[in-house]
């Protein structure tokens, strides 16, 4: 096996190879490998205690693995100290020195690489007009608000142009509307300055609006890693399912194969879905159905509900159903749509869906 | 609530008379025309501070005070801030044990110390010199420099090194550019502490020095317990202005730190 060449776009610019981390008899990280290619924005997402801050705290050389490689821009780092590796960190809580100015900040990094005095002034202007801030130089962290703040934390980590920028929940200390804001902007200095970013959140809507790709970790494993779309559309694991957006769960049972689909029970009625194991007739199973992919219809085919509970969203509206089981199901149907719209409270509903979106998980 | 308040008031004034009167009275003594310890004073004068400059025993003390204190505020300021940042930052086996053993002159009697080293020195020759005076008042400020630099370093943010270390700063480089300047305010203010505290150390200096090398406070005991006269009285409010002054300029230091975060 062969390595590709530092800086070819074509291999991956991160790679980990069964990664390992024990706290005492926990297993914080257990077994992770995934590359990171090129210009891709990957997030890393899980609970807390999930084994994602871990994981970039390895690759950033603050912590060391128990056994597995880490290799960046096709060199082994695992043995390396942080400041011999070539990467630019972001912090939750910013990490600015408070003694230093945004300007001595900034040029901080290129100090320690010993860039020419002139050629770092410039970098640094370039650096704070890109992440608009170029009047705030001559300021000390603590005269600026804390999304300012994580702007010059963000021109401190770039400035130097390194193969890899990890940021830990970077956003994680702003409030929600400067949060959405600042998502774009490092989605938009991203794709401007091509730059391989590993991104860590616990906020899902914040990982699938900003990633080219998602790790979900739980229980210091990847579930899954994909797409947003392909985490939201076909979930490797009943976690991936819950973690990622909204899911109805509905219990069942196998009753056969139908082609690529199962047949499957679900309050006694038969219906489709597709799995992933070959699940065999009489085996329990639980179904995963994003709200907005149910159908409901007045009469007909389908699961029998009850409409308990209807909720206007303005560009959408939840309906809240509940099954002779006592089982209660969200739905969620686009304005304009026409079905269902002269439902009331307290109708008799049946509920449909296409086998493709159904997705069965053992147990 | 007003009685109270009035209370209060009568409390925080008995315990700043009770704090500051002996202060006071030796203040006042230190001007007496009198040539015996008397209060109050039957006439005013400056012949106690005269006598003060005139007796080269006195001079010689203040100078052998200064010699030891100037060392002692550099080396424990220096090894203090080391031994802090190895016992907070470091992974030290043992830290606690070293820690406790490094601190225990705060608590251990001052007089067993005092006799510990006096034992010590003698099979190395140490009694009655400058360097032993010097290690010995040392060991006495080390656990001031620990504390002050050390509940500094414990509230200092462990990730400015970690974020100076994946910026490129090596160990070094990180201690020299980010730890030590946020750190500064406390090292300074912990020499202060270890000059004033060196200065007013009396019963190591007992111990340890000798006829010849007498340092202020040792020289006022003498003092005291031979030919009473005004002249402690004298030297105490010249010790009383100094710590006063190292007071001031610790609470300037401290504002100045506090403009900065």
């Amino acid at each position: 096996m062969t390595l590709p060449a530092m800086g070819d776009p074509a291999g991956p610019i991160l790679e980990l190879r069964g990664i390992r981390k024990q706290y005492g008899r926990l297993a914080a990280v257990d077994d992770v490998s995934l590359e990171l290619r090129h210009g891709e924005f990957l997030t890393f997402l899980g609970p807390s205690g999930s084994g994602k801050t871990t994981t970039l705290m390895l690759v950033a050389g603050l912590q060391q693995p128990d056994s597995g490689r880490i290799i960046l821009a096709g060199k082994p780092v695992d043995r390396l100290p942080p400041y011999k590796r070539d990467i630019g960190m972001v912090f939750q809580h910013y990490a600015l020195f408070p003694h230093m100015t945004v300007r001595r900040n900034v040029a901080f990094p290129l100090e320690m690489r010993g860039t020419p005095r002139a050629e770092a002034e410039r970098l640094v202007s370039a650096a704070l007009a890109m992440v608009g801030l170029p009047d705030h130089g001559d300021r000390l962290p603590r005269q600026l608000s804390g999304g300012q703040q994580q702007r010059v934390a963000l021109a401190r980590a770039m400035v130097y142009r390194p193969a890899l920028l990890l940021m830990d929940e970077p956003l994680g200390a702003l409030d929600k509307a400067l949060r959405e804001g600042l998502q774009l902007e490092i989605k938009r200095l991203h794709r401007e300055q091509r730059m391989s970013v590993l991104y860590v959140t616990h906020d899902q809507a914040e990982a699938l609006t900003m990633s080219d790709r998602i790790a979900v970790f739980d229980e210091g494993r990847i579930q899954q890693i994909g797409t947003p779309s392909e985490l939201y559309e076909r979930p490797a694991t009943r976690f991936v399912a819950s973690f990622v957006g909204e899911t109805n769960f509905i219990p069942g049972t196998v009753l056969g194969r139908d082609g690529d689909a199962c047949r499957i029970a679900v309050a006694g009625v038969p219906m489709l879905a597709s799995d992933r194991f070959s699940a065999q007739p009489g085996t329990r199973v639980t179904l995963a159905i994003r709200p907005e992919r149910l159908r409901l219809s007045a009469a007909g085919e389908g699961v029998p509900a009850e409409l308990v509970d209807l909720i206007y969203l303005g560009n959408a509206r939840r309906y809240v159903l509940r099954l002779p089981d006592g089982t209660e199901w969200s739905a969620l149907l686009q304005a304009g749509m026409a079905d269902a719209a002269t439902l009331r409270h307290g109708d008799a509903v049946r509920l449909t869906w296409e086998a493709a979106h159904a997705t069965a998980f053992p147990g | 609530m007003g009685r109270w308040r009035l209370l209060r008031a009568l409390v925080c004034a008995l315990v700043g008379i009770y704090l500051v009167a002996p202060l006071v009275v030796v203040l006042i003594i230190s001007f007496s025309s009198a040539s015996f310890l008397r209060f109050p004073p039957p006439g005013y004068s400056l012949r106690w501070y005269e006598n003060l400059v005139r007796d080269p025993a006195w001079m010689d003390a203040v100078w052998v005070s200064i010699q030891i204190l100037v060392p002692t505020a550099l080396l424990s300021t220096a090894l203090g801030t080391a031994a802090a940042l190895a016992l907070i930052r470091g992974r030290l086996p043992g830290a606690g044990f070293v820690g406790a053993a490094l601190m225990a002159p705060l608590v251990v009697p001052s007089i067993i110390t005092s006799a510990g080293l006096y034992i010590a020195y003698r099979g190395l020759g140490l009694n009655g010199t400058l360097a032993g005076m010097v290690i010995g008042h040392v060991v006495v400020t080390l656990p001031c420099v620990i504390a002050t630099v050390g509940s500094a370093l414990r509230s200092l943010d462990p990730r400015l090194e970690a974020a100076a270390a994946t910026l490129g700063a090596t160990p070094a480089a990180a201690f020299r550019r980010i730890t030590l300047p946020l750190l500064a305010p406390a090292v300074l203010s912990s020499m202060l502490f270890a000059a004033v505290l060196s200065f007013d150390e009396l019963i190591v200096s007992l111990f340890v020095g000798s006829a010849r090398l007498r340092t202020v406070p040792v020289q006022m005991w003498s003092n005291i317990r031979g030919d009473f006269d005004p002249t402690v009285a004298a030297i105490a409010s010249l010790c009383f202005l100094v710590a006063l002054i190292a007071l001031a300029l610790e609470a300037l230091l401290r504002r100045r730190n506090g403009d900065r975060e």
